[in-house]
């Protein structure tokens, strides 16, 4: 019994999120068994991929999740969120392509060499807001606002009003599926990414750094961290994100256009992390609840697509189960409920005389 | 606020944060205006153009107030752009729907009721379930958007005559206008929603500055855990400026209308970013307490005479408008940013 509770308590912030994604599944469930069905299919060239409602929610949400990832952090360090990733994500594309397009061919080579490069580029552009959110000591909402209103117009700058088409099985691969493997390949880019930053945080004190920074810059500093580094870190690693996103997004369409390009993908991120529990002021996080959150969100639209509501008023919907789940997250809510159910349990006498502050 | 017994200060009392800011964003709206005067000439030479700038920007003056007051407050509230298009375009099928005399004031009152149902929603959520404001209003702009498409994907064009001519209705002033070429007096025009900005943006000040509400606004956004020593109901305080800023957005969703007679799914997309740049140039800090109703006018000023200079001038794209208003707002966030720090060393050594 007591081990049972200890696990719960383990959970911790996972738990709304779980029971969320939980109640989708098995609305999902009674509304269309079928939902669930997974075929495999052959694809425009020839081989063999999985299909099917499951997986085409995971493979969507790639982009979300790894950018998710990267914003948890730069949330824990800065309390404050990135609002430029969208805007961002396609100047990296925009880098990408001129580089490819300046190579000639779509080689192996060359396609690493673009990545290399939209990452340095990306990389630049974090530093920038880094520089504002940790140097200046600017609200990050407020530092990343000048990148979120220009960013595309940069992207347009770099790569003229083109939308450039690019085909070549190379892209296809990162993008859809590596021939001869029934997955699609964004999916393994989420583990990649996932697991680089577990392997990170596992042999690196980085992620005790960056939840002491989040929870107390002063004494953190005064322990010998420097919250510059941290936060200029977590915008670091929020660029390697962001530019892995951006290339999988080109692939996935095999065409860069800098307007729709991880178009309004912030708030969604924004979102995730919150769905996942963690505090937008900063301080203690879990990336695991961030990545539910944005398969969570994902789920959600293509559960309300599949229910035949037009693309767009999925919005509203979205809202509404939004608000559900943050309500039900709620610190409010949940001392509400964690009173009356002592209530039930000590026959009417209520322990808890504390009152709820703050 | 602070600073107030700065001893170099002889009798005076020094500028505070807030009013330091909105003095520099002042400043250099007149130095733009003037070197757009000198080097452009033309239409910045009449009244009428800073009219225009008025008429235009009417409803991002006022959901720029109401960005401000819930910023002074600590919060933040990003559905005032969904809620402009939501109001336009239920308005807008309403007007169609309905022609009698008693409409008009009908349509008013369903764009307020909009508004403030909007408000309460979110000032429930934010300040007494305690969620985070961002999120809320994030949850607000989709519900707002969402909600618009679900009245009409496509454009709803208002046909209601007493409405049009409402529209068309202007406040001419002769003595500020000018001569055009043929000899004839053209009178300087300003539309009625210029007015209810102009109104509401002084009745804001007003308040946030003499009635007891707007003063505890100030201190909830200053710090909360002082405010609530000092007795003041922080729960309602923050409730109260949901309530106001949805009510505000509501009506500014009619002024839109006013200006542009048209429901449309993708009306003031992104306004609300402009909304908090504005504010943020006016003066007004996001991280609560501090701030100006009338800086904040001054910074959607700002950002208008951008978008009319680069409108003007050879580089007239839009990507160069946003490349200008970016690198303009960056200038802005980076000089408030030092300026602040310097008065904090300075205020440290006294």
């Amino acid at each position: 019994m007591l081990r049972r509770k200890k696990w719960i308590a383990n959970l911790g912030q996972l738990l709304i999120p779980l029971i969320a994604l939980a109640l989708l599944l098995l609305f999902n469930l009674f509304r269309d068994p079928g939902f669930f069905a997974i075929r495999i299919a052959e694809n425009s060239m020839g081989g063999k991929v999985l299909t099917g409602n499951l997986i085409s929610i995971i493979d969507s949400a790639s982009e979300l999740a790894i950018i998710a990832m990267g914003m948890t952090l730069v949330t824990a360090a800065c309390g404050g969120q990135d609002i430029s990733v969208g805007a961002v994500g396609a100047i990296s594309g925009a880098v990408f392509v001129k580089v490819l397009q300046g190579m000639g061919a779509i080689t192996g080579p060359s396609v690493v060499l673009g990545l290399i490069a939209c990452c340095l580029a990306t990389i630049l552009f974090k530093l920038f807001n880094g520089t504002l959110v940790a140097v200046f000591r600017i609200q990050p909402m407020i530092a990343t606002l000048i990148l979120y209103s220009c960013g595309r117009s940069i992207a347009y700058w770099i790569n003229g009003d083109a939308t450039p088409q690019l085909n070549s099985p190379i892209l296809s691969a990162i993008g859809m599926t590596i021939p001869g493997i029934p997955v699609p390949t964004p999916i393994f880019a989420v583990l990649l990414v996932g697991l680089l930053l577990a392997l990170v945080f596992k042999f690196t004190n980085i992620s005790l750094y960056t939840q002491s920074v989040g929870i107390n810059q002063g004494a953190a500093r005064l322990n010998g961290i420097n919250p510059t580094v941290i936060k200029l870190l977590s915008f670091v690693l929020l660029g390697v994100c962001v530019s892995v996103s951006s290339v999988i997004g080109i692939s996935r369409l095999g065409q860069l256009n800098h307007k729709t390009l991880l178009v309004d993908i912030e708030m969604d991120a924004i979102l995730a992390v919150a769905i996942g529990g963690n505090n937008l002021g900063g301080g203690k996080f879990k990336i695991s609840g961030s990545i539910l959150g944005a398969y969570i969100i994902q789920m959600l639209t293509t559960t309300l697509y599949a229910m035949n509501v037009s693309p767009v008023n999925v919005k509203a919907y979205k809202a509404i189960v939004i608000i559900i789940i943050v309500v039900a997250g709620s610190p409010v809510v949940k001392e509400k409920l964690a009173a009356l159910m002592k209530k039930k349990k000590h026959g009417g006498i209520n322990p808890a005389l504390r009152k709820g502050v703050g | 606020m602070n600073g107030a017994n700065n001893k170099r200060t002889r009798g005076r009392e020094p500028l505070t944060d807030a009013q330091l800011l909105m003095t520099i964003s002042i400043g250099i709206f007149v130095v733009m205006y003037a070197l757009a005067m000198i080097f452009l000439g033309g239409g910045f030479l009449k009244v009428q153009q800073i009219f225009d700038l008025l008429n235009d920007n009417a409803a991002l003056i006022i959901i720029a107030c109401a960005l401000t007051v819930v910023m002074i407050g600590g919060g933040i509230n990003i559905s005032v752009g969904g809620v402009i298009s939501l109001t336009c375009m239920a308005c807008a099928i309403f007007l169609n729907a309905h022609t009698g005399g008693l409409s008009i004031p009908l349509s008013v009152l369903l764009a307020l009721g909009i508004g403030l149902g909007f408000g309460l929603m979110m000032g429930f959520l934010v300040s007494y379930l305690e969620i985070q404001p961002f999120i809320v209003s994030l949850a607000g702009m989709f519900l707002a958007r969402g909600l618009t498409t679900m009245l009409s994907v496509n454009p709803v064009k208002v046909a209601h005559e007493g409405f049009l001519a409402l529209v068309k209705a202007k406040i001419k002033i002769p003595w500020l206008g000018y001569v055009a070429q043929n000899g004839n007096l053209i009178p300087a025009k300003l539309e009625i929603g210029a007015l209810i900005a102009i109104c509401v943006v002084i009745l804001m000040a007003l308040m946030l500055r003499y009635m007891r509400f707007g003063r505890n606004i100030y201190a909830l956004g200053g710090n909360r855990q002082s405010a609530l020593m000092l007795g003041i109901n922080i729960k309602s305080t923050c409730f109260w400026s949901y309530v106001l800023s949805g009510l505000l957005s509501g009506l500014a969703g009619y002024v839109f209308l006013m200006h542009k007679p048209a429901g449309n799914a993708s009306v003031a997309m992104r306004s609300e970013m402009d909304a908090i740049a504005a504010s943020i140039i006016g003066g007004t800090l996001l991280t609560g307490g501090v701030g100006n109703v009338i800086g904040t006018f001054f910074g959607v000023m700002i950002l208008a005479t951008i978008q009319k200079i680069i409108a003007l001038s050879p580089l007239n794209a839009s990507w160069w408008q946003e490349m200008a208003s970016g690198a303009m707002l960056g200038f802005f966030i980076i000089l408030q940013s030092v300026v602040l720090a310097n008065r904090g060393k300075r205020r440290k050594n006294n």
